[in-house]
């Protein structure tokens, strides 16, 4: 949809079954929270959310005894955006909710749903970034957990060492790293993964090459809000399309694409099967709970562009705690709120699961020892070379792009035809929204 | 009770054919009306309404041209005929031979109508999660097995041009079950003396499924294209597990690009697109339920 989601895998089946069965608990009991010293917090099931709210929730009761903190599960990609809709709409969502921030956020009408936190002392220490991402009219909504994410190339460190390439600084300097991977024969040049539930990560050529459109066009996401840019007319932003067909056709991308599941994908790049794998670093976290000696081994680059003195990356805005108008234990759920914007509740989510990016929580800082891909990624940080994903700078995004992008990747679809068939898929979000001039 | 039986014009109230008073039906309707009516009336509503979660506002016809806007509506429309086609034909066709097959005099008769029958208690997506891994192109069974035959096998859900079939063949597997069950119930029921005639006639077996079996077996083949065809053009839960729609669009078909649009927020467009689809399904088995049962009444 909107935003890239990671679909449950098989591991979290199990946890989304017990998530139905606490559904059923506590719809017997009539409640979901209440007054009495128990929170309730409804998270989606990707490992790094869980383990993050829990480290959270963790640390906040060893601090405050009387309170209880249970976290309930729900799938993630459409069908988890189908349960937060459906249960703001009906009055049934618990004490505190995890989501998206940026467009997807947009579309749950937070104005009308969710409770105004612009003017808690707290927020003061989430960064204004962030705040931009969960905003409405002058209304702010959310506590960010977790880290910023970059959106590019992770890629397989001994086999860039074997080869002797070096990081590529544009398109054609990725091609020639390709080109010479291929010629080597030991691996795939790069990876990609349109199995059943894992086509969300054909996205990355488009969505993660958004730096290098508005180096080239700093507008784009003004007009593209108000219809008078859009992909096929803007050479820029057709780029990424135009990207993922050349390693189509150049023959770059493992064997299995059509079948394999963004978890063969992460395996493919960790063992040195595959060498570039367009992806989120946020990945880095899923690698840390499947393979943890591999993180020493994967880099990250930002996706090239043209030009080699503007090499910059991607980034997303992590997810926040959301306040639903229903909650029936606010002053609770408030303090809670104000521990996850506070530098004890980044220092918990450190401990737990370490991190794959800057906070956004002032006074907030990251250890020294982190993977070679998350330096790598604090690098461009560092730097300031990072702009926004699209979505945290429109909220014109179409339900169809992870099909799109299948297409052209598995060479059923022209660049070409591709934009111009994701520019009409946009119209209605767009006419959805009411927005302006569409 | 007794009050009933000293009330005799009651009964002459009632439809003659008809054995309960008409208040028996009401816990019926009553569910019927509030599980399906109701929801129906509603979603008709919807259809012309842009509803999210910000609240519905009637926006008249504007749902439907968007839909019929949408740029996967064709592919999925064609898809879907194809489908509903392929899967009806094939039904008919093997349904009919197994039906023969398994009513002539064979070792193992009854377990082997078990057998055929088995597929169909399945649950849909668990014979979708099955058939996906079977059909996997690099570690399936069935390319393994069309490897060590020498056999390059195709990617059976991943090639665009074979997504489509592949899944059809799978429903093909699950359903012929049911068609074989309405031909044995068929083929047993027409009475021994047509066979006797036609062996006095010297009748050959080919010239006894052509010129007795087929013809007195016309309501169950009307009965198997109706139930089949509609299955098939409502057809969502395998192509869902299976594919997703996919290699990007290419095995969508009209159920499954509503469902898209509902996950993505879009209840009214989506609701329109049901409604569509209702009125489709209608129009193509409304006229085809009248033929075919013409035909029956002519026989």
């Amino acid at each position: 949809m909107f935003s890239i989601h990671r679909p449950p895998g098989p591991a979290r089946v199990a946890g989304a079954a017990a998530a139905a069965a606490a559904t059923l608990a506590l719809t017997a009991c009539g409640s979901s929270g209440g007054d009495d010293g128990t929170l309730t917090i409804l998270v989606d099931n990707t490992e790094a959310t869980v383990d993050s709210v829990q480290a959270l929730a963790d640390a906040y009761t060893a601090a405050n005894p009387d309170t209880e903190i249970d976290l309930e599960l729900r799938p993630g990609g459409s069908e988890g955006d189908n349960i937060v809709k459906t249960r703001l709409q009906t009055g049934d969502m618990p004490d505190l909710f995890f989501y998206n921030s940026g467009s997807l956020l947009q579309a749950l009408a937070p104005e009308q749903n969710l409770v105004d936190l612009s003017g808690e002392p707290f927020m003061d220490a989430v960064a204004e970034t962030f705040q931009e991402g969960v905003r409405s009219d002058d209304r702010v909504f959310g506590v960010p957990v977790g880290n910023a994410v970059g959106g590019g190339v992770l890629y397989n460190l001994p086999a860039y060492e074997d080869l002797g390439l070096e990081v590529p600084r544009t398109w054609d300097e990725f091609t020639a790293n390709n080109q010479a991977i291929l010629d080597a024969g030991d691996a795939a040049p790069v990876i990609q993964t349109y199995g059943p539930d894992s086509t969300w990560t054909s996205q990355l050529f488009v969505l993660a090459d958004n730096y290098n459109v508005l180096a080239a066009e700093p507008d784009f996401a003004e007009r593209y809000t108000a219809n008078e840019a859009h992909y096929a007319d803007t050479p820029a932003a057709m780029a990424g399309f135009e990207h993922l067909q050349e390693v189509n056709e150049a023959g770059f991308l493992n064997e299995d694409f059509a079948s394999a599941s963004y978890a063969d994908g992460l395996a493919a790049l960790a063992s040195g099967e595959g060498v570039h794998y367009p992806m989120l670093t946020n990945a880095i976290t899923e690698l840390r709970a499947t393979d943890p000696d591999a993180l020493d081994d994967i880099g990250f680059f930002a996706l090239p562009g043209e030009d080699p003195d503007d090499v910059g990356v991607t980034t997303w805005l992590p997810g926040a705690l959301y306040l639903p108008q229903t909650t029936d234990d606010q002053a609770a759920a408030e303090d809670f709120l104000a521990f996850a914007a506070s530098v004890e509740g980044c220092d918990a989510q450190t401990e737990a699961v370490g991190v794959t990016g800057p906070y956004f929580i002032d006074g907030c800082t990251i250890p020294e020892d982190v993977p070679p891909g998350v330096a790598q990624l604090q690098e461009y940080f560092d730097a300031g070379l990072t702009a926004p994903a699209l979505e945290f700078l429109s909220p014109v995004k179409g339900p169809a792009l992870e099909q799109i992008t299948v297409e052209v990747g598995s060479g059923i679809r022209s660049a070409e035809d591709a934009a111009a068939l994701y520019d009409e898929d946009v119209k209605k979000q767009a006419q959805q929204l009411g927005l302006e001039g569409w | 009770m007794t009050t009933t039986v000293l009330r005799p014009p009651r009964t002459r109230r009632r439809d003659p054919r008809s054995h309960y008073p008409m208040w028996f039906y009401l816990p019926a309707a009553a569910v019927y009306g509030t599980l399906f009516v109701v929801p129906t009336v509603a979603s008709f509503y919807f259809a012309f309404t842009r509803w999210s979660i910000a609240g519905s506002e009637f926006i008249g016809l504007e749902n439907f041209v968007l839909f019929f806007q949408e740029p996967y509506l064709l592919r999925g429309l064609i898809n879907t005929v194809v489908y509903g086609a392929l899967t009806s034909g094939l039904k008919v066709v093997l349904g009919l031979l197994l039906g023969v097959y398994l009513t002539s005099q064979i070792i193992a008769r009854s377990y082997l109508r078990s057998v055929v029958f088995f597929p169909v208690l399945v649950s849909t997506v668990g014979v979708g999660v099955t058939f996906s891994v079977l059909m996997d192109p690099a570690e399936g069974l069935i390319n393994r097995v069309l490897e060590v035959l020498g056999v390059a096998g195709p990617g059976w859900l991943t090639d665009p041009s074979l997504a489509l079939v592949s899944v059809a063949l799978v429903d093909v597997w699950k359903g012929v079950g049911l068609a074989t069950l309405i031909y044995i119930a068929g083929i047993v029921a027409i009475p021994q003396e047509y066979f006797e005639a036609a062996r006095v006639d010297g009748a050959t077996r080919v010239q006894n499924l052509r010129y007795v079996i087929l013809p007195l077996l016309w309501p169950a083949t009307s009965t198997v294209i109706i139930l089949s065809l509609i299955g098939g053009l409502r057809s969502f839960d395998l192509i869902w597990t299976m594919t997703r729609g996919g290699p990007g669009f290419t095995s969508d078909v009209i159920a499954s690009v509503i469902f898209k649009q509902y996950q993505a927020g879009f209840w009214g467009l989506s609701a329109a697109g049901n409604v569509v689809l209702f009125l489709l399904v209608s129009a193509l088995m409304v006229p085809l339920y009248w033929g075919l049962s013409r035909r029956e009444v002519e026989r």
